[in-house]
């Protein structure tokens, strides 16, 4: 199981590419991988530097590409979002400011970057600290500073797992989870499930200052409960920014003005206690670079964006006619997912998403469609936005809102069942031809679509994610399911988790932290029932069964976090009977279960469970039910769900809001109080909502 | 034959032409890759001799670009940190200083100091990994003692 360890993500991150061997140099036991065989792509213009560095690095056992200019290794990390576990920079170089790109590096990928450079000047290496390098090397590079890199990268993993809400120290995790699992619910760390949710990316925080509590906060609103634990704990405050949070963010900054919003301002707007000036204005930077990059994307308008990304629309951005595009944008941002989705759904339902901005009209189902085809756009992009994400702040999780990113959003709005099926389909395919079993069952079980699919998927993919069972990311035929993983979570490290959490509980914690992070997750995910395929083979059966109604729900939980985590989710909101994790989803059950009346026990619980998980991408899967009751951002979801089948709906809306909540869905089921607070799956309905 | 390359390298430690970095690359060095601190050593040479270069330019302009020139030698001394060659860092590092202080005067004494040590160290590696290669590769792997 993935258990908080760490490294096991990594282990498996960089066995799942390089197949290393189990001892791993690091001598970590989970991390059998580890570190031999690590993926270093090293750029420095110095011809020397780099030759030494790529000898140091060999002999460490690792695999070494070299760059000499920062665009060619930009662009290489572009075409193989996976192909790489870390990177090394230096500071000065001609073509481009290393710190430039330390910054698209951590927006797009997600990697951890570690700078180097023969200036040491504490001005230097604090521009490294504050634009999120994980590390800073002095030249001469010596080995032994080397040896060690692999420590960020399951670092990394782990605080991804665990969801970045909870800050705490990389040996938190172990403590992360109990903190997590004290809350047992979904509230707070929704994905931490008890399994294991290493917060341990403690270094990645860029400005997790704030720690968790305040994520906690933000969830417990939803959840209504205790997410203070986490508070105790949080060890360090590390600010997670959930779907909530994020949501709350956009919403101010929209208010603001796109241009004009200023952290001071937005901090005032967004009223949440504990939150301070510097993470917003970390935040409102990653957020702001998120959004250029938006907008050469084709109207990142926000599309599909889940509030979260398109800040400019605010809330979910216009689905109207983005919804194709949208998905694309979200997919690029990851957190669009989430937003597509909601604006999916309100285009579906008709409602006006809190999007709004562009009048998402567009037929839900439209949307849907375009959704999924986008998944694989989006999954693309999306993954590059889990990745900046993910680096920075696991919090983007995508505004669960849109989770569904990776999930058609169609789900919640009537998701084209036919179009999640396909993607389904294709999750179950890669799965095992679980999915595809689920697909039919889910698109059977939910009207509206898909979305059960994709809960399933997703929950397998949560589950699996711990089994591996389905190559994560490259077992996704449609890469969209698995962009998730590959979105939010550093390449290798999606793998990782699938792998490592075998164990599924654990993965499902994990994927929960991880699942903050990929709040676009779900907008890849429109395959997301790939992403479940991912992971769950194993859970692709149990989610299948539970699908019906968590399809959806896995899809969010899974896309927001990270594409792993939210498969975990997923998977683990399936498979509340699978137990393990199903304490997970059984809270994403709940979710799940209105959606999907079938397995709403399981589904729901595992949604519920999910969403608890996605805490903090959960602010979106809360934001789900809020969207849904309140019609907040996700306003559009809350009644997709409504509209479409309630337990499509309800599982996609969860799915994508909280990864996690599809966890704590399926931990509802067992017996763990669903977070569903928030939606309040009672519209819906899902006749069993464990909830 | 061996014993004079390891008194020959000892001597560059024991002058301050090169330092604890040297070692750090010989280490680097096996038997899949036996020349591998040559070559990075061919490597930097050939480099550094552009940088010199386009210093020698920017400084023969006239037009004291400071800015430029740190950048330049901020480059130099990064490469010349990585092999080990100490000397010539000492002088990077002074004409970083001179730029700063904007003393032009300054900045070509140093670099032609640079120059110096620079060409220096290259004659005396070149000599020590000749005989190194005809010593046998073992030696050479070797650290001084």
């Amino acid at each position: 199981m993935m258990n908080p360890s760490h490294g096991r993500g990594l282990g498996s991150a960089g066995g799942s590419s390089s197949g290393r061997n189990q001892v791993g140099g690091g001598g970590e036991t989970v991390v059998e991988m580890f570190p031999s065989g690590l993926r270093v792509l090293v750029v420095d213009d110095d011809p020397t530097c780099l030759m030494i560095l790529e000898r140091m690095l060999r002999t460490c056992l690792y695999e070494v590409t070299k760059c000499n200019r920062a665009e060619l290794a930009l662009s290489l990390l572009r075409k193989n979002k996976h192909g790489f576990d870390i990177v090394i920079s230096d500071v000065h170089m001609p073509d481009m400011d290393g710190f430039k790109l330390l910054e698209h590096v951590g927006l797009e990928m997600d990697l951890p970057v570690i700078m180097m450079s023969a200036d040491d000047s504490k001005s230097v290496v604090l521009k490294g600290v504050t634009h999120g390098a994980v590390d800073y090397l002095i030249k001469p590079v010596r080995m032994e500073a080397l040896k060690n890199i692999w420590q960020h990268v399951v670092r990394k993993r782990r605080s991804e797992w665990s969801v970045p809400e909870h800050s705490g120290s990389i040996e938190e995790t172990g403590d992360r989870q109990q903190q997590q699992h004290r809350g047992g619910n979904a509230a707070v760390s929704g994905g931490e499930d008890a399994v294991d949710d290493n917060s341990s990316s403690v270094n990645e925080g860029n400005n997790w200052r704030s720690n968790s509590r305040k994520r906690k906060d933000e969830d417990g609103e939803e959840q209504g409960d205790d997410k203070d634990e986490d508070a105790s704990n949080l060890k360090k405050p590390r600010v997670v920014w959930s779907v909530e949070l994020h949501q709350q963010f956009v919403a101010a900054v929209n208010q603001l003005g796109v241009e004009k919003a200023v952290p001071k301002k937005i901090l005032e707007l967004m009223n949440v206690p504990g939150l301070t000036r510097e993470n917003v204005a970390s935040h409102l930077q990653k957020y702001r670079i998120y959004l250029r990059r938006l907008g050469g994307v084709s109207q990142h308008q926000g599309n599909l964006n889940n509030s979260f990304m398109t800040g400019q629309d605010a809330s979910f951005g216009p689905l109207s006619t983005l919804n194709g595009f949208d998905l694309q944008a979200l997919a690029v941002t990851g957190q669009l997912p989430a937003q597509s989705l909601a604006q999916l759904q309100a285009a579906g339902l008709g409602r006006p998403t809190m999007v709004s901005k562009s009048g998402l009209p567009v037929s839900s189902i439209v949307d849907e469609r375009s959704i999924f085809s986008f998944d694989n756009s989006k999954t693309r992009f999306g993954e590059g936005l889990g990745h900046h994400h993910g680096q920075q702040q696991p919090q983007q999780q995508q505004p669960q809102m849109n989770l569904l990113h990776g999930v058609p959003t169609g789900l919640q709005q009537q998701l084209p069942l036919g179009n999640r099926m396909s993607i389904q389909q294709q999750i179950a395919a890669v799965r095992a031809g679980h999915n595809v079993q689920n697909s039919g069952m889910l698109m059977q079980s939910l009207p509206r679509g898909p979305p059960p699919m994709l809960t399933s998927s997703q929950s397998s993919i949560r589950q699996p994610m711990l089994s591996n069972r389905i190559p994560e990311r490259s077992g996704f035929s449609g890469r969209n399911n698995v962009p998730e993983s590959s979105r939010v979570l550093p390449t290798g490290y999606t793998n990782h988790l699938t792998t490592q959490h075998s164990s599924s509980s654990l993965a499902y914690n994990n994927f929960q932290t991880e699942l903050p992070v990929n709040s676009f997750p779900l907008a890849s995910a429109p395959g997301l029932s790939a992403v479940p395929v991912r992971k769950t083979n194993s859970y692709q059966e149990e989610v299948n069964s539970s699908e019906a109604g968590f399809a959806t729900p896995s899809y969010d939980m899974f896309t927001t976090r990270q594409n792993d985590w939210d498969l975990r989710s997923i998977g683990i909101a399936f498979d509340s009977h699978q137990d393990a994790e199903s304490a997970a989803f059984s809270n994403s059950e709940a979710f799940s279960s209105s959606s999907m009346s079938r397995n709403n026990n399981t589904t729901v619980a595992a949604t519920e469970h999910v969403r608890n998980h996605q805490q903090q991408p959960h602010p979106g899967m809360v934001q789900n039910h809020q969207v849904y009751a309140d019609g907040n951002s996700g306003s559009v979801r809350v009644k997709s769900e409504r509209v479409a089948a309630d337990s499509a709906a309800m599982a996609f809306h969860e799915q994508y809001s909280n990864q996690e909540d599809l966890m704590s869905a399926l931990l509802k089921q067992e017996g763990i109080a669903p977070v569903d607070g928030e939606f309040d799956f009672d519209a819906y309905s899902i006749d069993n909502i464990p909830v | 034959m061996q014993r004079q390359v390891a008194l020959i390298k000892q001597s560059l430690f024991d002058q301050g032409y090169l330092d604890e970095q040297f070692m750090e690359l010989e280490e680097l060095q096996d038997d899949a890759n036996p020349n591998f601190v040559e070559e990075v050593s061919a490597l930097y040479f050939k480099d550094s001799a552009r940088l010199i270069n386009n210093i020698d330019q920017a400084l023969e302009r006239g037009s004291f670009d400071f800015n430029r020139l740190d950048n330049y030698m901020h480059q130099f001394k990064g490469s010349s940190t990585s092999i080990g060659a100490s000397k010539v860092k000492t002088e990077c590092t002074k004409f970083r200083e001179y730029c700063r202080a904007g003393n032009a005067e300054g900045c070509l004494r140093t670099f032609h100091q640079l120059k110096k040590e620079h060409s220096t160290l290259r004659k005396k590696l070149e000599h020590y990994f000749q005989l190194a290669r005809q010593a046998g590769p073992k030696e050479t792997a070797r650290r001084p003692k």
